[in-house]
């Protein structure tokens, strides 16, 4: 096996096992923001192994696509993370799927996820379900329209290419990406069901979204799905980094620039983490029916990108 | 081209034996009512016609272009057949898909009586054959024909249960739109024959392609055919028909109408636009671009508020047909714009389209059809719950209903992508106005996907998955194998569409390089799908699937090895709450709401709400089509007005009527003498 795709593998894999770091750091930083005791940073993984060790109870009607479910999710966002150039660019898996074809795998999972919620037929899972489509309507195209204003600047929707073009590149400031990143910032909250559209530790049911469509599950699949939550975490981060602050990615087949890739993804995504939580502390949950319009602005910003790109960049 | 006379078994010659076998076995289906047995096999018969026919096609995409004249027609202008790529491409279209129709349609329409089965078969078959004719014709009279034995089989198709009144309404207004079209093409042709009004031979297709039409008829004609084809086609404000339509045809003629039918409008259009009009005009592509995005999104929405399956999917249809013409329109300006390799690009992107749409709106359909066969609903709001009582089905439509839904790594996405990409490769056009357009069209076409999704989740979800709303529904059965087997030739075609991209685009390049005079290069390998450059955009399917399907193993090896596989059954859960029951779900109207309460300024909403004290609670919500309060309402008050008015003259007095006539006479004596 040549070394591209060991360190493929190894990519996707750090990505899977580091994920819930991330998500406890984040919840550190939150803690320590609300003036509560933190809880210590491996607290997901106590909890995942926690849920892997139960025994699963499944509700009687759940058919199997109730079951498949979490697996297929748990796949989908390994995959994304195997896509996204989080340390090294340009791995062999990458052409497979190129930006675009990013997105569609976060809908293969998010459809999923909804099916699997409206599967037992109960009023929240519905409820979550319908929620869970309506905030990503719009967050989808926009996530598309920031891809779109970063592929236009550097002619392709292969990740690696827009890598190598912001990263490797003279360093030119694109206004365009301005806009882009402020409207990724407001997808990536919305599809990790952050504030201000979603709570992730909401226990008031009639307020959640994503928590709403996994009331049914326990265990093993529940352990998959909170897992895969937290691999989109890190999956949209790393994504921030290689689209907005790609410096330190190493470039194919470059190993001595390993170590400091390493080290400047462990920095990001310390700041990142602490940023996210920043901006959380200091936002409120919108209501439902303006997570819309919050999201039609991002979207109208990711066009505007686009817009900014022919009016200032051509 | 001249006519070549070809050896003795052209591929044209085989599409319209074809044909013929199709009107035979309608023809004697009608002979046949006494022998049942004999009965049955007509639709099997029909279905291999159709296999025979996308053979055909194949050969025809493959091969050089055929044509003959036949012996019957006007006396100066017999019936000319043509088969070239296009015709071909299309070919393909109609008998894969009529295949998987045909076969389902045998097992579907078992439980008729004789007599209506025969007439079904009659008039199906009859559609197939008017179809086939649409696409082989290569004159316009020969078109004409065909057009409206295409238009009349399925009218009839539409009125089979012509006991219902609000069927027989919604045929009549399918009739009426397809014929307002008809006429609209006949114009067209007319203009297209370029004047030479008593030379019959000008109505030839041939003719036409060597007429030099001046710049403002050029575009009087395609205007024209933009109309009438796109009447068919299902274009705002002309879709009015569909969601009327579609609910009320039996399951496998809406599957056909929808899959097939509407594709012929889409031949039409890219058969005058390309290669009967010599001279094509950059403001084209901007208004068909415009068109069709406007009704894909319009299409959309209206589909997210549905709360019958079968008008949902006619409106999800109307979204498609938006997408298909948004790429004709990008084709048009980069066609005209100079820019060959781009345009190649679209309008694969289009066709391939086209090609999805036939086997996923197939497969919803038929899909569809089997939850009406099984439970007599097709309110979504009565259904749920059908995962666990009809299996096959479910599984079998959530394969159309993720391809539908532009998810990876099936058919619909492929599509998606192309035209994705096309829009980013337009910083090149010429006219910088139009560079400032595209991106809201991206934008457009990339909020219609999503909502597409939106729909998807609600017709499977609210269907498929959740408690029975209806004690009916709890004792449904699976459809039957020749329905299953069918919907499993339509999910076959999806599933491999989605992950050969690279050699449906190898099929498509012939029709691509006759229509735009370049082809697609693709830069990877067989298994990687590149148009342009591989440094620019790539995707292999099928990589991507054995991926996913990989690491969803190891998942499962790892998560029964790791740990165990222990599982127990209880009650749902629902955070504690114990008197739950199926009405708790969401509803159609439910799940549509956000969607409603969003766009509601395009909607004409009619809404019954309970008030707190009402003995017998009952909530009806109806979300309607502005468009035809706004657009059809005047044009029906004019016409009844005029009628009316024109009325008064006949009050039924011969004298009168005899005043009228001399009137007449001496008004066209003074006319002609003049």
């Amino acid at each position: 096996m040549n070394t591209g795709i060991l360190l493929q593998i190894a990519q996707t894999l750090l990505a899977i096992l580091l994920a819930p770091l991330l998500m406890g750091w984040v919840n550190q930083c939150r803690a320590w923001l609300q003036g509560r005791s933190a809880p210590p940073l491996i607290q997901p993984y106590r909890t995942l192994k926690k849920l892997f060790h139960k025994e699963a109870v499944i509700a009687h009607n759940a058919s199997p696509l109730f079951r498949f479910a979490p697996y297929m999710i748990f796949a989908c966002m390994a995959l994304a993370a195997g896509l996204v150039p989080t340390l090294v660019n340009d791995l062999p898996f990458s052409p497979a799927a190129d930006a675009i074809a990013l997105v569609g795998v976060f809908a293969l999972a998010r459809v999923f996820l909804a099916l699997a919620a409206m599967d037992i037929g109960t009023s929240f899972g519905t409820l979550g379900a319908r929620r869970e489509m309506l905030v990503s309507f719009l967050a989808e195209p926009a996530l598309l329209m920031v891809f779109f204003t970063a592929s236009l600047i550097s002619h392709s929707t292969e990740l690696p290419t827009i890598v190598e073009t912001l990263a490797h590149k003279e360093f030119v400031i694109y206004p365009s990406m301005a806009f882009a990143a402020v409207a990724f910032w407001m997808v990536s909250t919305a599809e990790n069901a952050r504030i201000p559209v979603d709570n992730p530790t909401t226990h008031l049911e009639l307020t959640m979204i994503h928590e709403a469509m996994i009331l049914e599950y326990s265990a093993r699949h529940l352990a998959l799905i909170e897992w895969a939550v937290a691999l989109k975490l890190f999956t949209y981060s790393a994504l921030g980094i290689a689209l907005f602050v790609p410096w330190g990615i190493a470039p194919h087949g470059d190993f001595a620039a390993l170590p400091l890739a390493v080290l400047a993804l462990l920095v990001k995504m310390i700041l990142g983490g602490a940023t996210l939580s920043f901006l959380e502390a200091i936002s409120a949950k919108v209501r439902l029916f303006r997570a819309p319009e919050f999201l039609g602005t991002a979207f109208l910003l990711g066009v505007l990108g686009m817009l900014i790109h022919f009016l200032l960049e051509v | 081209m001249p006519t070549v006379s070809l050896s003795d078994f052209a591929p044209v010659e085989y599409a319209w034996a074809g044909v013929l076998f199709w009107l035979a076995l309608g023809f004697s289906a009608l002979f046949l009512q006494r022998l049942r047995g004999l009965l049955a096999l007509i639709f099997p018969l029909g279905a291999l016609g159709a296999l025979g026919m996308a053979g055909v096609g194949l050969a025809a995409l493959m091969g050089a272009g055929s044509a003959i004249v036949l012996p019957i027609g006007l006396p100066e202008l017999p019936f000319h057949l043509r088969l070239d790529a296009l015709s071909g491409l299309f070919l393909v279209l109609l008998g894969g898909a009529a295949f998987g129709v045909t076969l389902y349609a045998s097992g579907y329409f078992r439980q008729l009586d004789t007599a209506r089965l025969a007439l079904m078969a009659l008039w199906f078959h009859l559609f197939l054959a008017g179809m086939t004719t649409v696409l082989l014709a290569d004159d316009a009279y020969a078109f004409m024909v065909a057009w409206e034995v295409m238009a009349l089989s399925s009218y009839f198709l539409v009125t089979t249960d012509h006991d219902q009144p609000d069927i027989r309404r919604a045929g009549f207004l399918y009739l009426l739109i397809a014929h307002v079209g008809a006429v609209s093409l006949l114009l067209c042709f007319g203009v297209l024959q370029g004047g030479d009004i008593g030379q019959m031979q000008a109505y030839t297709f041939e003719y036409m392609r060597s007429a030099e039409l001046a710049p403002f008829w050029a575009s009087v004609a395609f205007l024209l055919a933009l109309f009438g084809f796109g009447a068919k086609a299902g274009l705002v404000p002309m879709h009015v028909w569909l969601p009327e339509a579609h609910p009320a045809a039996p399951s496998p003629v809406s599957a056909l109408m929808s899959g097939v039918m509407l594709k012929t409008a889409i031949y039409g259009l890219l058969r005058v636009t390309f290669d009967l009009i010599n001279v094509q005009e950059g403001w084209w592509g901007t208004l068909a671009l415009t068109l069709g995005l406007v009704t894909a999104l319009y299409g959309v929405i209206f589909a997210a508020v549905q709360a019958d399956m079968k008008r949902l999917l006619a409106w999800s249809s109307i979204e498609n047909i938006g997408v298909i013409l948004a790429g004709f329109g990008l084709t048009l300006i980069f066609y005209t714009d100079g820019k060959g390799a781009l345009a190649a690009l679209t309008l694969t992107a289009l066709l391939y389209h086209a090609l999805n749409h036939a086997f996923f709106k197939g497969l919803l359909f038929t899909g569809a059809g089997a939850v009406l066969h099984a439970t007599g609903e097709r309110n979504m709001d009565k259904l749920g719950g059908l995962m666990r009582v009809m299996p096959w089905t479910a599984w079998l439509t959530l394969i159309g209903a993720l391809a539908i839904a532009g998810l990876p790594p099936l058919n619909g996405f492929v599509s998606e992508w192309l035209l994705l990409q096309a829009f980013l490769l337009t910083p090149g056009l010429n006219q910088p106005y139009l560079n400032m357009v595209i991106p809201v069209a991206a934008a457009s076409v990339a909020l219609a996907a999503a909502l597409a999704a939106y729909v998807m989740v609600k017709f499977f979800g609210v269907t498929f998955l959740g408690v029975a709303r209806s004690p009916a529904v709890a004792q449904a059965h699976e459809a039957g194998w020749r329905e299953r087997l069918g919907m499993l030739w339509l999910a076959a075609g999806c599933v491999l569409l989605g992950l050969f991209p690279t050699q449906v685009i190898a099929l498509l390049s012939p029709v691509v390089l006759q229509l735009t005079g370049q082809t697609l290069v693709n830069d990877g390998s067989w298994l990687m799908l590149a148009p342009v450059d591989a440094e620019r955009a790539s995707y292999a399917p099928l990589v991507f699937f054995a991926v996913v399907l990989v690491t969803l193993l190891l998942v499962f090896i790892w998560v029964r090895y790791a740990y165990h596989g222990r599982m127990r059954r209880a009650d749902p859960w629902d955070c504690g709450y114990p008197e739950q029951d199926a009405r708790m779900q969401d509803s159609a109207e439910g799940f549509g709401q956000p969607i409603r309460q969003i766009f509601d300024a395009f909607m004409r909403v009619e809404r019954e709400t309970p008030d707190p004290f009402d003995r017998h609670p009952r909530y009806r919500g109806d979300s309607r089509d502005k468009l035809w309060v706004l657009v059809y309402q005047p044009i029906a008050n004019l016409a009844a007005w005029l009628s009316d008015r024109v009325g008064r003259l006949q009050h039924g007095r011969i004298q009168w009527y005899l005043i009228y006539s001399f009137a007449t006479l001496i008004f066209l004596l003074v006319f002609v003498t003049r």
